[in-house]
């Protein structure tokens, strides 16, 4: 029997609304107490908190860990421990590796892999592809890949674009409880760009990726999701159009979640400016008017997650020219400091909201909650919102380093987690 | 005094001064290539590489005939653009022109940024010989030159370039060398060929040649690339040029002499007709020769700097 005790937490429980300094006594992996001036039964083991946040297990619900198939760029070993480190007890992996994760064999394959791999103390959890091959034609056995662990369905990296099957798919899904989570694009009005389209792609006479292309994609899906009555997510939201879309979609009543990814309310597409490669993702790096709107949806609740989109690249697939390089950067690592320093230190988000959008919301969307309370099991993430580093993409546990944030100081890091019965300090 | 900077990856932030010095320094060179003999040994003992990623004849032809003129070692590599990774050839293209001692290096690549891209992992004087849709570079400083020379000034010069607007780094170039030294810019194409917030560059935008006309000095038509069509950029060649085409017709209408410049080479009775391309207010072929004269200056303001 092994006693651990999280001393002198400051303990953010959005489901309950708790926020108080408190002892969190865990027995075998299982929560045993929670309460102040807890007595310390002989041969525990005592994790001070004093100053630092204690949350229910952080969650980013949009990550690439590229296997099978892309395994120079990230394992599912490499990733689950930059999510460890980045202060989350789980992910969900977007299937757009290779094969696509579109076979119950493979679902199980992911999750053995991650069982498998640092003590499994970060749980994986599968999204499949919303259709054979991610090619949007026909769908994935979805019965069956849900039925095997899969938490969520995506073609991630694509968008499905061929209306009726979007429309069966959301049908079918719901079934079965999973959101459809779309990469909203218009294949026809994006192909070619790079970087947003507007005043800066044309400064720079880099092709440019137009708003309207994601957002004529979700103005179709909230038609369609209102059509069916299923559950839609949007994935990476990147306009101040697709903000308000979503706004008025939930204000109806339609069935609709969202995501933000860090870098999409840090940067804007001034960033390109420097050709740097690390500022090429998809959807593109947007304006500072979209920056804002983005924020204040996060506010309003309008959108309801962080999520990061990391998206592993080895250095040499990066390291070419802007039209060449891949799209996606990391974000595991840097996403909790980015969202300190750009939104709770600005006072524009506080910290009950922050765990929201890293825990309560997106565990509700996959359907993975976990609660702070005696005979629950612990999963928990340890955070200090004062601590004050420098991004050294040299120091990620992530395979790949391709990040845009190198030398940037930010505030806020996560400290530790604790899950499936085992603690990690950092 | 010399230039600001070490490279001329664009002109967009290239200060006045800088400019200013280039043109000038022309002069001097297009009085010594009309010399009978037209060779300085000013760069002698500097190796220069030509590395074009894209077909150029002109531009490349351009460049060599300056960098001999200035009596440098002259290295010409041609790297097809159809090799399986554009990127990686640049770059290890870049890591064996370090390792070959390279002095300058004049770049010419289909990817915006890639002249920058070099200049940050080599030691050389880099200078943009055209990277994708972004900058030419010198391209803008010929056409500068050639037009303060047949007008005397820039600063209040009305100049409007027609065309391609979107995929033509010879119009970014203009814009942010003309704006510079105080000339109104306008351009006039198809809404399909015209970028996004373009107005925000400080020109004025139109779209009827008709309309521009009547208050400019000098035409810079670009070049139509024929596969635009193919792209559904416009409806046809033919509709192209009755609308958008700089004609002998349409410039009588204007009821003034309006200069003529193209960056070539031209496509004959499309964005050009045939008799304006050959007529008395064009400049083409004095930008040619002030090519040579203003790449000169450049290479040689470069290869100087202490």
């Amino acid at each position: 029997m092994t006693t651990t005790l999280i001393q002198k937490g400051r303990l953010i429980d959005p489901a309950t609304h708790r926020d108080e300094t408190v002892d969190i006594l865990i027995t075998d992996g299982v929560i045993t107490a929670v309460g102040s001036g807890l007595a310390v039964p002989p041969g525990t083991a005592v994790v001070p908190m004093e100053g630092r946040i204690v949350a229910p297990g952080f969650i980013d619900i949009h990550v690439h860990l590229r296997e099978p198939g892309y395994e120079h760029k990230e394992t599912i070993e490499t990733g689950s421990r930059s999510a460890a480190y980045g202060g989350f007890t789980a992910v969900c992996c977007m299937p757009n590796t290779n094969p696509a994760i579109d076979d119950e064999s493979l679902v199980t394959f992911v999750m053995s892999q991650a069982k498998r791999v640092n003590g499994g103390i970060v749980d994986v959890y599968p999204i499949a592809s919303v259709s054979k091959g991610r090619e949007g034609k026909t769908l994935s056995p979805i019965a069956e890949l849900v039925s095997a662990g899969a938490v969520g369905l995506s073609d991630d990296g694509a968008p499905v674009f061929d209306a009726k099957v979007m429309r069966r798919a959301l049908e079918y899904a719901s079934m079965y409880g999973v959101p459809v989570m779309q990469h909203c694009e218009i294949p026809e009005l994006a192909k070619g760009g790079v970087m947003n389209e507007g005043f800066v792609s044309t400064e720079l006479g880099l092709p440019g990726i137009p708003g309207i292309a994601e957002e004529i994609m979700i103005a179709r899906d909230l038609l369609l999701a209102e059509y069916t009555g299923s559950r839609y997510h949007v994935c990476h939201m990147s306009t101040a159009r697709s903000v308000e879309l979503v706004r008025e979609a939930k204000r109806k009543g339609i069935r609709v979640t969202c995501e933000v990814t860090p870098h999409h309310f840090t940067l804007t597409d001034d960033a390109v400016r420097s050709f740097d490669t690390n500022t090429k993702m998809n959807p593109p790096l947007r304006t500072a008017e979209d920056v804002e709107a983005v924020i204040a949806g996060l506010q309003d609740g309008t959108i309801d997650v962080i999520a990061t989109d990391h998206a592993p690249h080895s250095l040499d697939e990066k390291e070419v020219d802007y039209l060449q390089a891949p799209f996606g950067i990391v974000g595991l690592e840097t996403a909790i400091g980015l969202t300190v320093s750009m939104l709770v230190e600005k006072g524009r988000l506080n910290l009950m909201q922050m765990v929201e959008k890293f825990s309560t919301n997106p565990r509700r969307i996959i359907g993975r909650p976990v609660e702070v309370k005696p005979g629950a099991p612990a999963c928990l993430t340890f955070f200090d919102p004062s601590a004050e580093w420098t991004v050294k993409t040299s120091d990620f546990r992530s395979k790949s380093k391709n990040s845009p944030f190198e030398g940037r100081t930010l505030r806020g890091r996560a400290v530790g987690i604790y899950n499936n019965g085992t603690l990690l300090q950092y | 005094m010399g230039l600001s900077s070490r490279h001329l990856l664009g002109l967009q932030g290239t200060p006045r001064e800088d400019i200013q010095l280039i043109l000038d320094t022309a002069v001097s060179f297009k009085e010594i290539i009309n010399r009978p003999i037209k060779k300085v040994p000013t760069l002698q003992g500097k190796t220069i590489v030509n590395l074009f990623f894209e077909n150029s004849t002109r531009t490349r032809t351009s460049f060599e005939l300056a960098e001999r003129r200035l009596s440098a070692d002259v290295l010409n590599f041609a790297a097809s653009t159809s090799s399986v990774s554009k990127g990686e050839t640049l770059k290890d293209t870049a890591r064996n022109i370090e390792a070959m001692k390279i002095d300058m290096v004049v770049v010419r690549h289909g990817a915006a940024g890639s002249a920058h891209f070099l200049s940050r992992i080599i030691d050389a004087n880099v200078i943009n010989g055209g990277d994708g849709q972004h900058e030419h570079p010198t391209q803008g400083l010929l056409d500068m030159y050639t037009l303060r020379e047949k007008f005397g000034r820039l600063e209040g010069l009305h100049v409007c370039i027609v065309g391609d607007i979107l995929h033509s780094r010879v119009a970014r170039s203009n814009i942010y060398g003309l704006k510079t030294m105080g000339a109104r810019v306008s351009v006039c194409g198809p809404a399909t060929l015209m970028p996004r917030g373009i107005e925000r560059m400080g020109v004025e935008v139109y779209h009827h040649l008709d309309d521009v006309l009547p208050t400019v000095d000098a035409l810079n038509v670009l070049r139509i690339q024929m596969e635009r069509e193919a792209g559904g950029y416009f409806p046809s060649l033919r509709e192209f040029h009755r609308y958008f085409g700089v004609t002998k017709e349409r410039l009588d209408r204007a009821g003034r002499p309006i200069t003529i410049l193209h960056p070539g080479p031209i496509n004959r009775d499309v964005e050009l007709s045939a008799d304006v391309a050959d007529g008395p207010q064009s400049l083409i072929l004095e930008q040619v020769q002030n090519g040579v004269a203003v790449r000169m200056a450049v290479l040689y303001l470069l290869g100087t700097q202490s």
